[in-house]
């Protein structure tokens, strides 16, 4: 095993965060958006995951991975404040995870709308900005226009604000609710298996629109996925949730065979198609994504 | 109203039951209703389409007193009526609840239309607004040896039109793709079974009143699936189920001159109670601690 | 010029009667919550919640009623407290359609039972208490409840608009409405709250066997005239006034006619019209995604 695995390795014992040498640098001077320290949760009096130790900088694009059960859903949603901690430390923003925290923007697992419903794409990203105000929405002002248009360019969804938002393909909601959620300039995006139901070609604009307004508007991403490889060009690190335990570090280091051999406790091999996708096998989980063979099928588990 | 009492001896509780014309009548059309809707809405369950049961009911209404209206028996509109209904119905998709779908305001508008109707219908007659009532929530008094006849004959058509297309609709129910592929015809056998439940429904409304159709339709059967899932065992415990609702509840009806509406429905519900919460204390204590 | 003339003498004859000014009264105020209540109650896929409490409310009026007490205490007892109740039981699995029918069926033979104890125990035999309550009572209004009627259907139209901002985010994406601090499940519970008092004062003007047209036609008119959701909201009020005040007028002139079909049909008609006339829409792109 060579030294840079076996560094990663060590991160697998829970208190120390680093990642190996490839791990990204926190840029200098500038304040993580998320710092969890030695964290743990519980859903149902049962351990999710703990001892978690993570810092994530602006900017950083995360991709959170592990099979299903093993708490992705779930440290998103503690970093939202819906889930307490029941041990650690957990500051998001420099402040405790509270609910109503404009700093981040949250795209949650999602269903498809009813193709009658009665919202337009402009509709729902309007939400995003004033949805939680009480009352009723009266005549546009133009600071808010121009806002909406200003958020419907950067996710290229000029075109889709006047139709329904039921009419739209996966990936064009996608879009929507990505505008949505960025609408009061969070510091952090947190997006629950967003590609999940798209076909691949979305899938790649999606991932490539999110890596994009990552880096400009310099938004640290933690990204949820259960597939590495439509993010894998443009993340900086991966965390992966299995049995309880953390790894966080490079993507080539952490998913690795030996690697993940160690936190499974089972044989994983990670093979590299002849176009960079990796393919996991062996891990006690429903049949992996295989790309070639299932274009349009959503990955089983 | 009627009755002397209910005395503890009840070889003399059955003779006053049975003293005038109009009871027996009354148990002979409650029989051959409960037979009908017990063995129908057996199969209207296990399709989970209790809820096609509920408009068709709701469609009754209507077709009863615009008959009515229109100087032509009753159950002509009965029957009219809920079997152009279904034949309407099954193309109308059903949305979940809790999640926005246009059918569900399409079902409570015309839910709501079919009762107005009614409602017009009744008022236009200038009849006894008893007749409301009636309708709604049935009664016992007053069924003639006509309605007997006809309601034996209608449930008699309708059961074996039950039992020619019975396997495959059980089939169909079951898994639909395999029946088709194994060569079962399921649009048309949906179909027929549609317009045999209209037949029961309409069957059951003349004696449960149209809003409460369900207590003999859809909740034995219900009860009975939920004690066993034998088939024959299954089936026959929900026309069992069903006759005893009935026959208590209107001896119930008789005695106490409490409705017969009221006291069939309760009965009904209080077996689906009593099988549930026993299995629920069988089952569910232990299946809430491991959810947790 | 004699047509005019007979057409507003008629008019005002028509204003003049007290009868028609209470029913207006009280339908406006009734109307008006309805429709913005009913917009929410379709786009929550709640129209089925409805359906359970128009049943209450037949039950609750008749068991009040029963016991020598204002139906309306009955009514609106009934009708709220159910409502809170399902919202507070919330979205936990959604019991079959046999349990909820089963509930529906049996509530409805509880009112049969109070209907029966109601007309034996005053000395007439009269029924028609049960059926004004099943089928509404708006021309029959005395001054005094046309205006609590109107007040209480003001008073919610206010408490509606009041929450709709949230409450369409909490409707439309409760997870991320919660995420951003709106009270998703007690807006939830609030909501059906006001729709039970809703479905208590429908119950009054068409009543309750069809309170749910009353909340569900012009909601499903308006979703089909437009895209832009507050429109739809705000049309789903004016029509279902727009029903109200059709309906009263019909059964004015035609006295054969009872106002809660006249309304229900107006009702219902609009969104007849809305769905043919309205404006045509593409059917969706793409298959919906399996999930």
């Amino acid at each position: 095993m060579s030294e840079s695995e076996r560094r990663g390795l060590r991160a697998a014992t829970p208190a120390d965060e680093t990642g190996g040498p490839s791990s990204a640098p926190s840029p200098l001077g500038a304040d993580p958006v998320v710092e969890l320290e030695a964290a743990g949760v519980e859903l149902g009096g049962r351990p999710v995951w703990s001892d978690l130790t993570l810092t994530v900088a602006p900017g950083e694009f995360l991709a959170v991975l592990g099979p299903n059960g093993a708490g992705k859903s779930t440290l998103l949603k503690t970093l939202l404040g819906l889930i307490p901690t029941a041990s650690g430390r957990v500051r998001v923003a420099g402040r405790r995870p509270g609910v109503g925290n404009r700093d981040i923007g949250y795209l949650p697992q999602r269903r498809s709308f009813d193709p009658s419903l009665p919202v337009r794409g402009i509709d729902v990203v309007r939400l995003g900005l004033d949805g939680d105000r009480w009352g009723v929405p009266l005549r546009s002002t133009r600071p808010v226009r121009d806002r909406l248009e200003q958020l419907l360019e950067l996710v290229g969804a000029t075109d889709l604000a006047g139709r329904r938002i039921g009419q739209l393909s996966g990936g064009e909601q996608q879009r929507l609710l990505i505008a949505q959620a960025l609408a009061r300039e969070p510091r952090l995006l947190l997006l629950d298996e967003p590609l999940d139901s798209l076909d691949l070609a979305n899938q790649a604009a999606v991932a490539a629109l999110i890596a994009d307004i990552s880096d400009t508007e310099q938004i640290a991403v933690l990204i949820v996925a259960h597939d590495v490889n439509p993010v894998l060009p443009y993340v900086d690190r991966v965390l992966y949730l299995a049995g309880g335990r953390a790894l966080v570090g490079a993507p080539e280091v952490v998913i690795s065979g030996p690697t993940l051999s160690a936190l499974y406790g089972t044989p994983i091999e990670v093979l590299r198609t002849s176009d960079g996708r990796l393919v996991v096998v062996g891990h006690p989980e429903a049949a992996s994504y295989h790309p070639q063979l299932h274009p349009h099928e959503a990955p089983a588990g | 109203m009627l009755a002397d009492g209910f005395t503890w001896d009840l070889g003399s509780d059955l003779h006053q039951l049975f003293q005038f014309h109009f009871m027996v009548n009354a148990y002979r059309a409650g029989t051959v209703v409960a037979v009908v809707a017990g063995l129908i809405g057996w199969f209207l369950v296990l399709r989970r389409q209790s809820f096609v049961g509920h408009t068709l009911a709701i469609i009754a209404f209507p077709g009863a007193s615009g008959a009515v209206l229109i100087g032509i028996s009753a159950a002509w509109g009965y029957f009219g009526f809920c079997v152009a209904g279904a034949l309407v119905i099954g193309a109308v998709r059903r949305g979940r609840p809790g999640e926005f779908s246009e059918e569900s305001a399409v079902v409570g508008t015309v839910q709501a239309f079919a009762l107005a109707c009614g409602f017009l219908f009744v008022t236009l007659y200038h009849g006894l607004l008893e007749d409301v009532n009636t309708l709604l929530f049935g009664s016992f008094l007053g069924i003639t040896d006509a309605q007997v006849r006809t309601l034996l004959a209608v449930g008699l058509g309708a059961l074996v039109a039950l039992a020619v297309i019975a396997r495959p609709l059980r089939f169909a129910s079951i898994d639909p793709d395999v029946a088709a592929a194994r060569g079962v015809p399921v649009r048309a056998v949906s179909t027929v079974f549609l317009v045999v439940v209209a037949l029961a429904v309409a069957e059951t409304s003349q004696i449960t009143g149209a809003l409460l159709v369900f207590s003999l339709l859809v909740v034995p059967p219900a009860t009975a699936q939920a004690i066993t899932a034998r088939p024959v065992l299954s089936a026959a415990l929900a026309v069992a189920l069903a006759l005893l609702a009935t026959w208590v509840g209107l001896a119930i009806s008789y005695f106490t001159d409490y409705p017969s509406g009221f006291t069939i429905t309760t009965l009904a519900f209080a077996a689906y109670l009593l099988v549930h919460g026993a299995r629920w204390m069988a089952t569910g204590r232990h299946r809430l601690r491991l959810a947790r | 010029m004699s047509a005019l003339a007979t057409a507003s003498g008629g008019l005002a004859d028509f204003f003049a009667h007290p009868f028609v000014q209470r029913a207006l009264l009280a339908g406006t105020g009734i109307a008006a919550a309805s429709g913005l209540v009913g917009f929410f109650v379709v786009l929550r896929g709640q129209v089925f919640s409805g359906d359970l409490l128009s049943h209450v409310a037949f039950t609750g009026a008749l068991a009040a009623l029963a016991y020598g007490v204002d139906a309306r205490v009955g009514l609106f007892v009934a009708t709220v407290g159910v409502g809170v109740g399902l919202g507070i039981l919330g979205e936990r699995g959604h019991a079959g359609d046999v349990v909820i029918g089963s509930v529906f069926t049996w509530v409805l033979g509880l009112g049969v039972l109070f209907v029966s104890i109601y007309t034996t125990s005053t000395a007439a035999s009269d029924s028609t208490a049960s059926v004004h309550v099943l089928f509404g009572s708006i021309f029959g209004l005395t001054a005094g409840q046309a205006v609590v009627a109107a007040s209480i259907g003001v008073a919610v139209s206010l408490a509606v608009v009041a929450i709709a901002r949230p409450l369409l985010f909490a409707s439309l994406d409760a997870s991320v409405a919660q995420a951003r601090g709106v009270p998703v499940r007690l807006l939830g519970v609030g909501f059906l709250g006001l729709v039970g008092v809703c479905a208590g004062e429908a119950t009054q003007a068409v009543g309750a066997l069809l309170l749910l047209g009353l909340i569900a036609a012009p909601a499903g008119a308006a979703l089909r005239l437009t895209d832009r959701p507050w429109v739809a909201f705000w049309c789903s009020g004016a029509l279902a006034v727009l029903a109200v005040w059709v309906g009263v007028a019909v059964s004015y002139l035609a006295p054969d006619i009872p106002p809660s079909f006249a309304i229900m049909a107006t009702a219902a008609g609009c969104y007849a019209a809305a769905v043919v006339a309205g404006p045509r829409r593409r059917p969706a792109m793409r298959p919906r995604s399996p999930r």
